[in-house]
């Protein structure tokens, strides 16, 4: 791989390391929750207070701040545990299998997060918690390819070869991601057309559109806080053998 | 706005606090699971070590 | 890149198009299954199922809605700017049913034409802008039809 500079190859190899992974997310992890903590409230105070109520959806618009974000990080982490599993499959690096199966429950979570909002916003607006159109069911194969991952995962003791299908499963998925965002233009649906992707002009005004963008942003570093927290779990169960978890046992213990 | 308008959300809080509040609960869980799975491995192992 | 790796990346790539091909097939051959509603246009053409259920969508005409006999029954007209199509509804509309709003009505044609809907839902669209903008921009096209 020429074209990729050698100071980002040597880090990519720290990082594909378990013990340096383990511990240097250690280190990080202050300053993303900090990160976190202050995107979150400037989104929430802008999103519920500073932006001003809807002209026709009043203030149950503000579901939006949730709910959208959300949704793009349901269709993202699907991306990266896609991407991290055909890593693993190619070139066997266990880290990126560690990745893969640690964005699945949070991905769920965001899928299932979007849901419900988008349901609890629909009643009021709609007149209706559900509907059977095509963005609605596309996310909801969405959140059964995420279980399905997990339950596959669990249900297969040797964990290399359950990484492996899992692995599989992820990659065959994908073909959902794009029907997903694609949905409100290829079908008729209930649910309306994309407001921030749509590159013509902008349909959301910006006092609107500022704690959205803040939202999006600390949903990131939310996924990347839990993907840490439940990667370094993983790891240990993985490596729970190795030279490095042995001696960090034993630290543990005096 | 006074606070109870705030929380009445011109009519919508019922769907908004719903919202907001199964999002937390959900979130929180998700980082609650791993400090305890990790703690429980460290028991584990420790455990198994003084056998 | 060592043969096996190449190997395993070139087999993905292909259950990756292979995958999307068949989804594309099968979802080119529903493409009428997945229509969550029929535009006015359809059921003038007679595109729309005769005798059994199926959903209309539409934007409400400006002051076409009516209320014929003061009870809860509804009149309005939907058009997709091309056709229009009269529904009547009784019931509880949405808080966002209103002229110029677009909804999707379940229900069925009388022998008259008539959608006789047995539920109405909004479509709202995907513009979010405080009250005040929403007048202004509404002058502004105002004043530029006067010109």
């Amino acid at each position: 791989m020429f074209l990729i500079p050698d100071i980002v190859v040597r880090f990519y190899h720290r990082m594909a390391s378990p013990p340096h992974y383990y511990a240097f997310t250690q280190k990080i992890m202050p300053w993303l929750v900090v990160i976190f903590v202050l995107l979150t409230a400037a989104g929430l105070y802008g999103g519920l207070y500073l932006a001003p109520a809807d002209y026709q959806q009043g203030d149950s618009y503000r579901i939006i701040y949730i709910h959208v974000p959300s949704a793009w990080m349901s269709l993202f982490i699907y991306m990266v545990m896609a991407i991290t599993g055909a890593i693993g499959l190619v070139w066997r690096i266990k880290l990126a299998e560690v990745i893969s199966i640690s964005s699945a429950p949070i991905g769920a979570s965001f899928t299932f997060i979007a849901l419900v909002t988008g349901s609890l916003w629909g009643k009021p607006m709609w007149g209706t918690w559900w509907v059977w159109d095509a963005r609605l069911t596309s996310e909801l194969i969405l959140l059964f390819l995420y279980l399905g991952v997990i339950g596959l995962y669990g249900a297969i003791d040797d964990k290399k070869i359950a990484s492996k299908s899992v692995a599989i499963l992820a990659i065959v998925g994908v073909v959902n991601i794009p029907i997903i965002h694609y949905s409100v233009e290829w079908w008729n649906t209930l649910h309306q057309g994309p407001t921030v992707t749509k590159m013509d002009k902008p349909s959301i005004h910006v006092s609107m559109l500022i704690p959205l963008l803040l939202m999006a942003l600390s949903f990131k570093f939310y996924y990347l806080i839990a993907l840490i927290q439940r990667s370094r779990v993983e790891l240990l169960n993985r490596e729970r053998h190795s030279q490095w978890v042995k001696t960090m046992l034993s630290e543990q213990q005096q | 706005m006074s606070f109870s308008e705030f929380l009445a959300m011109g009519g919508y809080g019922f769907y908004v606090w719903t919202s907001y509040g199964l999002t937390l609960v959900v979130l929180l869980f998700n980082i609650i699971i791993p400090v305890v799975q990790r703690k429980q491995f460290f028991r584990q192992s420790l455990r198994q070590k003084r056998k | 890149m060592k043969p096996a790796r190449k190997q395993r990346l070139i087999l993905i790539g292909l259950m990756v198009v292979g995958v999307s091909v068949a989804t594309g097939f099968a979802l080119k051959s529903f493409n009428d299954n997945l229509m969550y509603f029929f535009s006015t246009t359809d059921v003038i053409e007679g595109k729309a199922p005769k005798d059994s259920l199926f959903r209309l969508g539409g934007m409400v005409i400006k002051g076409s809605v009516e209320r014929p006999n003061d009870g809860m029954m509804v009149r309005f007209k939907l058009t997709d700017f091309s056709k229009d199509v009269t529904v009547e509804y009784t019931g509880i509309l949405p808080d966002l049913f209103r002229e110029g709003q677009g909804i999707v009505a379940n229900g069925k044609l009388n022998p008259q034409g008539v959608f006789i809907a047995e539920e109405v839902l909004a479509k709202h669209d995907e513009n979010y802008m405080p009250p005040e903008v929403k007048q202004s921009l509404k002058n502004q096209s105002e004043k530029g039809k006067g010109q």
